[in-house]
Protein backbone atom coordinates (compact mmCIF):
# COMPACT_ATOMS: atom_id res chain seq x y z
CA UNK A 1 0.00 0.00 0.00
CA UNK A 2 1.12 3.53 -0.72
CA UNK A 3 2.75 4.74 2.68
CA UNK A 4 0.40 8.23 2.47
CA UNK A 5 -2.54 6.39 2.66
CA UNK A 6 -1.68 3.88 4.89
CA UNK A 7 -2.63 5.90 7.90
CA UNK A 8 -5.83 6.99 6.60
CA UNK A 9 -8.89 4.40 8.61
CA UNK A 10 -11.61 5.63 5.94
CA UNK A 11 -14.88 3.43 6.80
CA UNK A 12 -17.30 2.02 4.01
CA UNK A 13 -19.53 4.90 4.86
CA UNK A 14 -17.19 7.01 3.77
CA UNK A 15 -16.32 5.62 0.31
CA UNK A 16 -20.01 5.30 -0.19
CA UNK A 17 -20.26 8.80 0.44
CA UNK A 18 -17.63 9.75 -1.67
CA UNK A 19 -19.60 8.84 -4.44
CA UNK A 20 -23.25 9.63 -3.30
CA UNK A 21 -22.45 13.48 -2.22
CA UNK A 22 -19.27 15.07 -1.18
CA UNK A 23 -20.87 17.66 0.97
CA UNK A 24 -22.79 14.87 2.73
CA UNK A 25 -19.26 13.36 3.36
CA UNK A 26 -17.62 16.18 4.71
CA UNK A 27 -20.75 17.10 7.19
CA UNK A 28 -20.83 13.36 8.21
CA UNK A 29 -16.88 13.03 8.63
CA UNK A 30 -17.47 16.37 10.96
CA UNK A 31 -19.99 14.54 13.07
CA UNK A 32 -22.26 16.71 11.68
CA UNK A 33 -25.05 14.30 11.48
CA UNK A 34 -28.60 14.30 10.78
CA UNK A 35 -30.88 12.93 12.89
CA UNK A 36 -32.00 9.36 12.10
CA UNK A 37 -35.99 9.81 11.85
CA UNK A 38 -35.96 10.24 7.97
CA UNK A 39 -39.15 7.12 6.62
CA UNK A 40 -36.02 5.67 4.27
CA UNK A 41 -33.49 5.77 6.68
CA UNK A 42 -35.64 4.20 9.21
CA UNK A 43 -37.16 1.99 6.35
CA UNK A 44 -33.08 0.94 5.77
CA UNK A 45 -32.32 -0.01 9.21
CA UNK A 46 -35.35 -2.21 9.11
CA UNK A 47 -34.41 -4.06 6.29
CA UNK A 48 -30.88 -4.58 7.96
CA UNK A 49 -32.14 -5.52 11.11
CA UNK A 50 -34.39 -8.24 9.64
CA UNK A 51 -32.89 -9.67 6.52
CA UNK A 52 -30.97 -12.60 6.56
CA UNK A 53 -31.28 -13.02 10.79
CA UNK A 54 -29.53 -16.47 10.65
CA UNK A 55 -26.20 -14.72 9.60
CA UNK A 56 -23.74 -13.32 11.99
CA UNK A 57 -23.82 -9.66 11.32
CA UNK A 58 -21.88 -6.38 11.23
CA UNK A 59 -18.69 -7.67 11.49
CA UNK A 60 -16.44 -5.20 12.94
CA UNK A 61 -12.53 -5.30 10.91
CA UNK A 62 -10.12 -2.94 12.55
CA UNK A 63 -13.12 -0.99 13.82
CA UNK A 64 -12.24 0.47 10.46
CA UNK A 65 -14.54 -1.20 8.34
CA UNK A 66 -17.84 -2.92 9.04
CA UNK A 67 -19.41 -6.10 6.35
CA UNK A 68 -22.71 -7.04 6.84
CA UNK A 69 -21.92 -10.39 6.91
CA UNK A 70 -20.29 -13.04 5.33
CA UNK A 71 -21.26 -16.25 3.32
CA UNK A 72 -19.32 -19.28 2.11
CA UNK A 73 -16.27 -19.09 0.17
CA UNK A 74 -15.08 -15.40 0.91
CA UNK A 75 -17.78 -13.78 -0.63
CA UNK A 76 -18.78 -10.68 1.68
CA UNK A 77 -22.57 -9.15 1.96
CA UNK A 78 -24.01 -5.97 1.51
CA UNK A 79 -27.39 -5.36 2.69
CA UNK A 80 -28.67 -1.97 0.87
CA UNK A 81 -32.57 -0.74 0.35
CA UNK A 82 -32.82 0.24 -3.14
CA UNK A 83 -30.27 0.24 -6.00
CA UNK A 84 -31.32 3.73 -7.00
CA UNK A 85 -27.96 4.85 -6.95
CA UNK A 86 -25.66 1.64 -7.10
CA UNK A 87 -22.34 3.09 -8.18
CA UNK A 88 -21.89 3.82 -3.97
CA UNK A 89 -22.76 0.71 -3.32
CA UNK A 90 -20.70 -0.75 -5.44
CA UNK A 91 -17.15 1.12 -4.37
CA UNK A 92 -17.65 0.90 -0.96
CA UNK A 93 -17.82 -2.98 -1.42
CA UNK A 94 -14.75 -2.95 -3.83
CA UNK A 95 -13.09 -1.31 -1.06
CA UNK A 96 -13.82 -3.53 1.63
CA UNK A 97 -12.44 -5.85 -1.00
CA UNK A 98 -9.31 -4.27 -1.09
CA UNK A 99 -9.57 -3.83 2.53
CA UNK A 100 -9.02 -7.32 2.99
CA UNK A 101 -6.46 -7.33 0.62
CA UNK A 102 -4.11 -5.01 2.27
CA UNK A 103 -4.45 -7.62 5.28
CA UNK A 104 -3.48 -10.66 3.63
CA UNK A 105 -6.85 -12.01 2.70
CA UNK A 106 -6.98 -12.82 -1.03
CA UNK A 107 -9.99 -14.21 -3.04
CA UNK A 108 -12.51 -12.35 -1.50
CA UNK A 109 -15.81 -10.95 -3.82
CA UNK A 110 -18.85 -9.36 -3.09
CA UNK A 111 -22.41 -9.28 -3.22
CA UNK A 112 -24.96 -7.12 -2.84
CA UNK A 113 -27.83 -7.60 -1.57
CA UNK A 114 -31.38 -5.89 -2.09
CA UNK A 115 -33.80 -8.34 -0.19
CA UNK A 116 -36.70 -5.44 -1.21
CA UNK A 117 -36.02 -5.90 -4.74
CA UNK A 118 -35.53 -9.92 -4.82
CA UNK A 119 -32.17 -8.75 -6.44
CA UNK A 120 -28.51 -9.29 -6.00
CA UNK A 121 -25.33 -7.91 -7.51
CA UNK A 122 -21.84 -9.57 -8.18
CA UNK A 123 -18.97 -7.20 -7.37
CA UNK A 124 -15.45 -7.88 -7.93
CA UNK A 125 -12.12 -6.17 -8.50
CA UNK A 126 -11.20 -5.57 -12.16
CA UNK A 127 -8.47 -4.32 -13.50
CA UNK A 128 -7.22 -1.04 -12.49
CA UNK A 129 -9.55 -0.71 -9.27
CA UNK A 130 -6.28 -1.13 -6.99
CA UNK A 131 -5.14 2.21 -8.28
CA UNK A 132 -8.58 3.65 -8.15
CA UNK A 133 -9.31 3.12 -4.91
CA UNK A 134 -5.86 4.43 -4.10
CA UNK A 135 -6.56 7.56 -5.65
CA UNK A 136 -10.20 7.79 -3.78
CA UNK A 137 -8.73 7.51 -0.39
CA UNK A 138 -6.51 10.48 -1.20
CA UNK A 139 -9.19 12.58 -2.50
CA UNK A 140 -11.30 11.89 0.05
CA UNK A 141 -8.82 12.97 2.74
CA UNK A 142 -8.09 16.05 1.06
CA UNK A 143 -12.55 16.71 1.15
CA UNK A 144 -12.73 16.04 4.65
CA UNK A 145 -9.71 18.03 6.34
CA UNK A 146 -10.11 20.99 4.01
CA UNK A 147 -12.12 23.62 6.24
CA UNK A 148 -15.99 23.74 4.38
CA UNK A 149 -17.55 21.56 2.64
CA UNK A 150 -17.38 21.51 -1.21
CA UNK A 151 -19.96 23.51 -3.51
CA UNK A 152 -22.21 20.41 -4.84
CA UNK A 153 -24.96 21.00 -7.22
CA UNK A 154 -28.70 20.19 -6.57
CA UNK A 155 -29.23 16.65 -7.69
CA UNK A 156 -32.72 14.71 -7.98
CA UNK A 157 -31.38 12.47 -4.68
CA UNK A 158 -31.00 15.52 -2.61
CA UNK A 159 -35.00 16.07 -2.15
CA UNK A 160 -35.08 12.55 -0.28
CA UNK A 161 -31.49 13.20 1.56
CA UNK A 162 -32.23 13.83 5.38
CA UNK A 163 -29.40 16.39 4.52
CA UNK A 164 -31.29 18.68 2.48
CA UNK A 165 -32.33 21.00 5.16
CA UNK A 166 -29.03 22.23 6.35
CA UNK A 167 -27.52 22.20 3.05
CA UNK A 168 -30.09 24.19 0.85
CA UNK A 169 -31.60 26.42 3.96
CA UNK B 1 -44.70 15.19 12.28
CA UNK B 2 -44.34 14.26 15.67
CA UNK B 3 -47.11 15.44 18.19
CA UNK B 4 -46.50 17.42 21.63
CA UNK B 5 -48.65 16.13 24.84
CA UNK B 6 -49.55 18.36 27.18
CA UNK B 7 -51.06 16.88 30.56
CA UNK B 8 -53.04 19.16 32.33
CA UNK B 9 -54.57 16.32 34.77
CA UNK B 10 -52.90 15.28 38.07
CA UNK B 11 -51.73 11.64 37.74
CA UNK B 12 -48.59 9.56 37.12
CA UNK B 13 -46.64 8.96 34.02
CA UNK B 14 -45.05 6.18 34.16
CA UNK B 15 -43.45 3.21 31.69
CA UNK B 16 -44.89 -0.16 31.73
CA UNK B 17 -42.95 -2.82 29.18
CA UNK B 18 -42.59 -0.48 26.12
CA UNK B 19 -45.58 1.56 26.24
CA UNK B 20 -46.10 4.67 28.36
CA UNK B 21 -49.17 5.64 30.18
CA UNK B 22 -50.87 8.50 31.88
CA UNK B 23 -52.76 7.65 34.34
CA UNK B 24 -55.34 9.95 35.79
CA UNK B 25 -56.66 9.68 39.76
CA UNK B 26 -59.17 8.03 38.70
CA UNK B 27 -57.55 5.51 37.47
CA UNK B 28 -58.47 5.79 33.98
CA UNK B 29 -55.23 5.67 31.25
CA UNK B 30 -54.23 6.95 28.39
CA UNK B 31 -51.65 5.47 26.33
CA UNK B 32 -48.55 7.99 24.96
CA UNK B 33 -47.62 6.89 21.75
CA UNK B 34 -43.99 7.22 22.22
CA UNK B 35 -42.76 7.10 18.83
CA UNK B 36 -44.90 9.79 17.71
CA UNK B 37 -44.08 11.59 20.64
CA UNK B 38 -41.76 15.21 20.12
CA UNK B 39 -42.06 16.24 23.92
CA UNK B 40 -43.80 16.12 27.16
CA UNK B 41 -45.45 19.28 28.79
CA UNK B 42 -45.81 18.59 32.06
CA UNK B 43 -48.60 21.08 33.58
CA UNK B 44 -50.66 19.07 36.29
CA UNK B 45 -49.07 17.49 39.20
CA UNK B 46 -47.20 14.40 38.13
CA UNK B 47 -45.20 11.25 39.55
CA UNK B 48 -42.83 9.67 36.91
CA UNK B 49 -40.85 6.93 37.53
CA UNK B 50 -37.13 6.09 37.07
CA UNK B 51 -37.85 3.54 33.82
CA UNK B 52 -39.98 6.29 32.12
CA UNK B 53 -36.70 8.25 32.07
CA UNK B 54 -34.47 5.93 30.97
CA UNK B 55 -37.07 5.47 27.88
CA UNK B 56 -37.57 8.82 27.12
CA UNK B 57 -34.13 9.39 27.29
CA UNK B 58 -33.61 6.73 24.48
CA UNK B 59 -36.21 8.34 21.98
CA UNK B 60 -34.75 11.62 22.75
CA UNK B 61 -37.77 13.04 24.36
CA UNK B 62 -37.64 15.90 26.64
CA UNK B 63 -39.81 16.50 29.82
CA UNK B 64 -41.04 20.34 30.50
CA UNK B 65 -42.41 20.84 33.91
CA UNK B 66 -44.39 24.05 34.70
CA UNK B 67 -45.00 25.11 38.77
CA UNK B 68 -48.54 24.98 40.09
CA UNK B 69 -49.02 29.08 38.67
CA UNK B 70 -48.05 27.49 34.99
CA UNK B 71 -44.93 29.28 35.30
CA UNK B 72 -42.18 27.09 33.75
CA UNK B 73 -39.58 25.32 35.71
CA UNK B 74 -37.42 23.57 33.78
CA UNK B 75 -36.88 20.59 31.91
CA UNK B 76 -35.35 16.91 31.70
CA UNK B 77 -32.95 17.29 28.76
CA UNK B 78 -32.14 13.47 28.03
CA UNK B 79 -28.58 12.24 27.14
CA UNK B 80 -27.20 14.07 23.90
CA UNK B 81 -26.57 11.85 21.05
CA UNK B 82 -25.14 14.20 18.43
CA UNK B 83 -22.24 15.58 19.09
CA UNK B 84 -19.56 17.02 17.49
CA UNK B 85 -16.56 18.37 19.06
CA UNK B 86 -15.11 20.15 15.82
CA UNK B 87 -18.56 22.63 16.24
CA UNK B 88 -18.51 22.97 19.48
CA UNK B 89 -14.41 24.31 19.09
CA UNK B 90 -16.62 26.83 16.57
CA UNK B 91 -19.19 27.67 18.79
CA UNK B 92 -16.98 28.68 21.73
CA UNK B 93 -14.84 30.60 19.56
CA UNK B 94 -17.44 32.88 18.51
CA UNK B 95 -18.24 33.25 22.00
CA UNK B 96 -15.04 34.02 23.19
CA UNK B 97 -13.96 36.46 20.32
CA UNK B 98 -16.33 39.65 20.44
CA UNK B 99 -16.38 40.19 16.88
CA UNK B 100 -17.73 37.01 16.14
CA UNK B 101 -20.28 37.18 18.99
CA UNK B 102 -21.23 40.76 18.30
CA UNK B 103 -22.09 39.84 14.87
CA UNK B 104 -24.09 36.75 15.94
CA UNK B 105 -25.69 38.89 18.38
CA UNK B 106 -26.88 41.55 16.06
CA UNK B 107 -28.06 39.16 14.06
CA UNK B 108 -30.47 38.30 16.40
CA UNK B 109 -31.63 41.49 17.19
CA UNK B 110 -32.00 42.29 13.65
CA UNK B 111 -34.21 39.29 12.87
CA UNK B 112 -36.25 39.66 16.04
CA UNK B 113 -37.28 43.44 15.59
CA UNK B 114 -37.47 43.02 12.08
CA UNK B 115 -41.05 40.48 12.89
CA UNK B 116 -41.63 43.06 15.60
CA UNK B 117 -41.68 45.70 12.98
CA UNK B 118 -43.59 43.43 10.76
CA UNK B 119 -46.33 42.76 13.52
CA UNK B 120 -46.99 46.36 14.12
CA UNK B 121 -47.19 47.14 10.36
CA UNK B 122 -49.91 44.22 9.86
CA UNK B 123 -51.93 45.87 12.62
CA UNK B 124 -50.92 49.50 10.90
CA UNK B 125 -52.52 48.24 7.76
CA UNK B 126 -55.99 47.24 9.41
CA UNK B 127 -56.61 50.91 10.22
CA UNK B 128 -54.61 51.18 13.59
CA UNK B 129 -52.77 54.00 13.66
CA UNK B 130 -48.91 52.67 14.66
CA UNK B 131 -46.62 54.83 12.25
CA UNK B 132 -44.83 56.88 15.80
CA UNK B 133 -43.89 53.21 17.30
CA UNK B 134 -42.64 51.82 13.68
CA UNK B 135 -40.66 54.97 13.02
CA UNK B 136 -39.33 55.36 16.64
CA UNK B 137 -38.29 51.23 16.27
CA UNK B 138 -36.95 52.03 12.96
CA UNK B 139 -34.56 54.49 14.54
CA UNK B 140 -33.46 52.15 17.15
CA UNK B 141 -32.90 49.15 14.44
CA UNK B 142 -30.03 51.84 12.21
CA UNK B 143 -28.31 51.84 15.08
CA UNK B 144 -27.74 48.03 15.39
CA UNK B 145 -25.15 47.53 13.13
CA UNK B 146 -22.86 50.47 14.95
CA UNK B 147 -23.20 48.78 18.07
CA UNK B 148 -19.75 48.42 19.74
CA UNK B 149 -20.60 45.93 22.53
CA UNK B 150 -23.01 43.44 23.37
CA UNK B 151 -25.02 45.28 26.29
CA UNK B 152 -25.19 48.10 23.85
CA UNK B 153 -27.07 46.10 21.63
CA UNK B 154 -28.59 44.64 24.90
CA UNK B 155 -29.71 48.22 25.26
CA UNK B 156 -31.08 48.99 21.97
CA UNK B 157 -33.15 45.56 21.63
CA UNK B 158 -34.69 47.14 25.54
CA UNK B 159 -35.69 49.98 23.81
CA UNK B 160 -37.27 48.50 20.96
CA UNK B 161 -39.12 46.03 23.50
CA UNK B 162 -40.45 49.01 25.76
CA UNK B 163 -41.67 50.92 22.55
CA UNK B 164 -43.02 48.14 20.73
CA UNK B 165 -45.31 46.78 24.38
CA UNK B 166 -46.34 50.88 24.48
CA UNK B 167 -48.18 49.95 20.98
CA UNK B 168 -49.88 46.68 22.50
CA UNK B 169 -52.89 48.92 23.78
CA UNK B 170 -53.63 50.50 20.40
CA UNK B 171 -53.65 46.53 19.09
CA UNK B 172 -55.33 45.30 21.39
CA UNK B 173 -59.32 45.99 21.13
CA UNK B 174 -60.42 45.14 24.61
CA UNK B 175 -59.75 47.36 27.65
CA UNK B 176 -56.29 46.35 28.97
CA UNK B 177 -54.30 46.84 31.88
CA UNK B 178 -50.77 47.11 30.56
CA UNK B 179 -48.22 49.87 30.76
CA UNK B 180 -44.90 47.86 30.71
CA UNK B 181 -43.48 44.26 31.22
CA UNK B 182 -43.39 42.91 34.59
CA UNK B 183 -41.93 39.60 34.83
CA UNK B 184 -41.36 37.07 37.93
CA UNK B 185 -43.90 37.49 38.75
CA UNK B 186 -46.11 38.99 36.30
CA UNK B 187 -48.64 41.23 37.41
CA UNK B 188 -51.18 41.74 34.97
CA UNK B 189 -53.18 39.81 32.12
CA UNK B 190 -51.14 40.80 29.16
CA UNK B 191 -47.69 40.13 31.15
CA UNK B 192 -49.31 36.41 32.56
CA UNK B 193 -49.96 35.87 28.91
CA UNK B 194 -46.40 37.02 27.55
CA UNK B 195 -44.56 34.77 30.58
CA UNK B 196 -46.75 31.95 29.95
CA UNK B 197 -46.21 31.68 25.93
CA UNK B 198 -42.65 33.17 25.95
CA UNK B 199 -41.78 30.48 28.27
CA UNK B 200 -43.66 28.02 25.37
CA UNK B 201 -41.23 29.42 22.75
CA UNK B 202 -38.34 28.77 24.75
CA UNK B 203 -38.90 25.02 25.50
CA UNK B 204 -39.55 25.08 21.45
CA UNK B 205 -36.50 26.25 20.56
CA UNK B 206 -34.78 23.96 23.41
CA UNK B 207 -36.48 20.89 21.80
CA UNK B 208 -35.07 21.66 18.58
CA UNK B 209 -31.66 22.57 19.70
CA UNK B 210 -31.57 19.13 21.33
CA UNK B 211 -32.16 17.74 17.61
CA UNK B 212 -28.95 19.55 16.48
CA UNK B 213 -25.19 19.52 17.13
CA UNK B 214 -25.17 22.90 18.49
CA UNK B 215 -24.73 23.18 22.22
CA UNK B 216 -27.77 24.92 24.35
CA UNK B 217 -25.51 26.25 26.87
CA UNK B 218 -23.38 28.54 24.41
CA UNK B 219 -25.30 31.71 23.52
CA UNK B 220 -24.54 35.31 21.82
CA UNK B 221 -26.69 37.92 22.88
CA UNK B 222 -27.86 36.35 26.23
CA UNK B 223 -24.97 35.63 28.53
CA UNK B 224 -24.12 31.56 28.96
CA UNK B 225 -24.56 30.30 32.36
CA UNK B 226 -26.77 33.32 33.30
CA UNK B 227 -29.62 30.63 33.89
CA UNK B 228 -30.60 28.19 32.01
CA UNK B 229 -30.27 26.92 28.42
CA UNK B 230 -29.52 30.54 27.35
CA UNK B 231 -28.95 29.67 23.59
CA UNK B 232 -32.56 28.72 23.57
CA UNK B 233 -33.25 32.26 24.58
CA UNK B 234 -31.26 33.63 21.59
CA UNK B 235 -33.52 31.86 19.17
CA UNK B 236 -36.70 33.02 20.85
CA UNK B 237 -36.13 36.14 20.36
CA UNK B 238 -36.68 35.87 16.89
CA UNK B 239 -39.42 33.47 16.97
CA UNK B 240 -40.89 35.41 20.04
CA UNK B 241 -43.07 37.66 17.88
CA UNK B 242 -44.10 35.17 15.54
CA UNK B 243 -45.42 32.93 17.54
CA UNK B 244 -46.26 33.98 21.02
CA UNK B 245 -46.99 38.03 20.39
CA UNK B 246 -49.44 37.76 17.43
CA UNK B 247 -51.13 34.41 19.18
CA UNK B 248 -51.71 37.14 22.13
CA UNK B 249 -52.87 39.86 19.75
CA UNK B 250 -55.42 37.51 18.07
CA UNK B 251 -56.82 35.79 21.41
CA UNK B 252 -57.67 39.50 23.36
CA UNK B 253 -59.25 40.19 19.71
CA UNK B 254 -60.96 37.42 19.48
CA UNK B 255 -61.93 37.55 22.73
CA UNK B 256 -60.95 33.56 23.36
CA UNK B 257 -58.93 34.47 26.27
CA UNK B 258 -61.14 36.90 28.76
CA UNK B 259 -60.82 38.12 32.62
CA UNK B 260 -62.63 34.69 33.27
CA UNK B 261 -59.16 32.68 32.29
CA UNK B 262 -56.85 34.37 35.13
CA UNK B 263 -56.88 34.23 39.06
CA UNK B 264 -55.30 36.76 40.60
CA UNK B 265 -53.74 37.06 43.96
CA UNK B 266 -51.66 39.51 45.66
CA UNK B 267 -49.68 41.54 42.22
CA UNK B 268 -49.61 38.19 41.16
CA UNK B 269 -51.94 37.43 37.54
CA UNK B 270 -51.54 34.09 35.97
CA UNK B 271 -53.40 31.85 33.72
CA UNK B 272 -56.19 29.32 35.04
CA UNK B 273 -56.87 25.69 33.72
CA UNK B 274 -58.73 26.81 30.89
CA UNK B 275 -56.90 29.41 29.78
CA UNK B 276 -53.69 27.89 29.63
CA UNK B 277 -55.61 25.23 28.07
CA UNK B 278 -56.84 27.82 25.34
CA UNK B 279 -53.50 29.27 25.02
CA UNK B 280 -51.44 25.81 24.83
CA UNK B 281 -54.36 24.89 22.12
CA UNK B 282 -53.71 27.93 19.96
CA UNK B 283 -49.78 27.36 20.53
CA UNK B 284 -49.89 23.95 19.14
CA UNK B 285 -52.01 25.30 16.22
CA UNK B 286 -49.58 27.90 15.52
CA UNK B 287 -46.42 24.80 15.22
CA UNK B 288 -48.14 22.83 12.84
CA UNK B 289 -48.93 25.42 10.75
CA UNK B 290 -47.20 25.47 7.43
CA UNK B 291 -45.84 27.63 4.82
CA UNK B 292 -44.09 27.36 1.98
CA UNK B 293 -40.59 27.51 2.30
CA UNK B 294 -38.92 29.87 -0.39
CA UNK B 295 -35.00 28.47 -0.25
CA UNK B 296 -36.24 24.83 0.28
CA UNK B 297 -38.78 25.36 -2.14
CA UNK B 298 -41.22 22.94 0.40
CA UNK B 299 -43.82 22.58 2.67
CA UNK B 300 -42.42 23.08 6.55
CA UNK B 301 -44.24 23.50 10.08
CA UNK B 302 -43.45 26.92 11.84
CA UNK B 303 -41.76 24.60 14.43
CA UNK B 304 -39.40 23.41 11.56
CA UNK B 305 -38.67 26.54 11.18
CA UNK B 306 -36.47 26.74 14.38
CA UNK B 307 -34.54 24.00 13.74
CA UNK B 308 -33.28 25.69 10.23
CA UNK B 309 -32.46 27.82 12.14
CA UNK B 310 -30.29 25.85 14.23
CA UNK B 311 -28.92 24.67 10.69
CA UNK B 312 -28.36 28.14 9.99
CA UNK B 313 -26.31 28.98 12.84
CA UNK B 314 -24.03 25.28 11.84
CA UNK B 315 -23.58 27.20 9.09
CA UNK B 316 -22.28 30.20 10.35
CA UNK B 317 -20.09 28.45 13.14
CA UNK B 318 -18.72 26.35 10.44
CA UNK B 319 -17.83 29.07 8.36
CA UNK B 320 -20.43 28.22 5.51
CA UNK B 321 -22.63 30.70 5.31
CA UNK B 322 -23.47 33.98 7.53
CA UNK B 323 -25.86 33.98 9.99
CA UNK B 324 -28.82 35.95 8.93
CA UNK B 325 -32.09 36.07 11.68
CA UNK B 326 -35.30 35.03 10.70
CA UNK B 327 -37.40 37.78 8.72
CA UNK B 328 -40.80 36.72 8.44
CA UNK B 329 -42.01 37.17 4.63
CA UNK B 330 -45.46 36.39 5.01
Amino acid sequence: MDNSIAHLKLTGTQINYYFLCQRKLWYFAHDIQMEQNNDAVYLGKLIHETSYEREKKEIDIDGTIKIDFIGKDRVIHEVKKSDKVEEPHIWQLKYYIWYLKQKGVEGVTGKINYPKLKKILDVVLENGDMEKIETIMVDINRIITSPLPPVVNRMKICKSCSYGDICWV
Amino acid sequence: MKQNYYIFNNGCLRRQENTIFFEKEDGTRNVIPIENTEAVYAFGEIDFNTKLFNYLAQKGIPVHVFNYYGFYSGSYYPRETLNSGQLLVKQVNHYTNMRHRLALARAFVNGASFNIVKNLRYYNNRGKDLGEYINAIEGYRSRIEESGAVEELMGIEGNIRNTYYKAWPTIIDCEIEFERRVKQPPDNMINALISYLNSLVYTTCLGEIYHTQLNPLISFLHEPGERRYSLSLDLAEIFKPIFSDRIIFTLLNRQQITNKDFMTEVNLCYLNESGRKTVVREYDERLKTVITHKKLERQVSYRHLVRLECYKLVKHLIGEQEYEGFKIWW
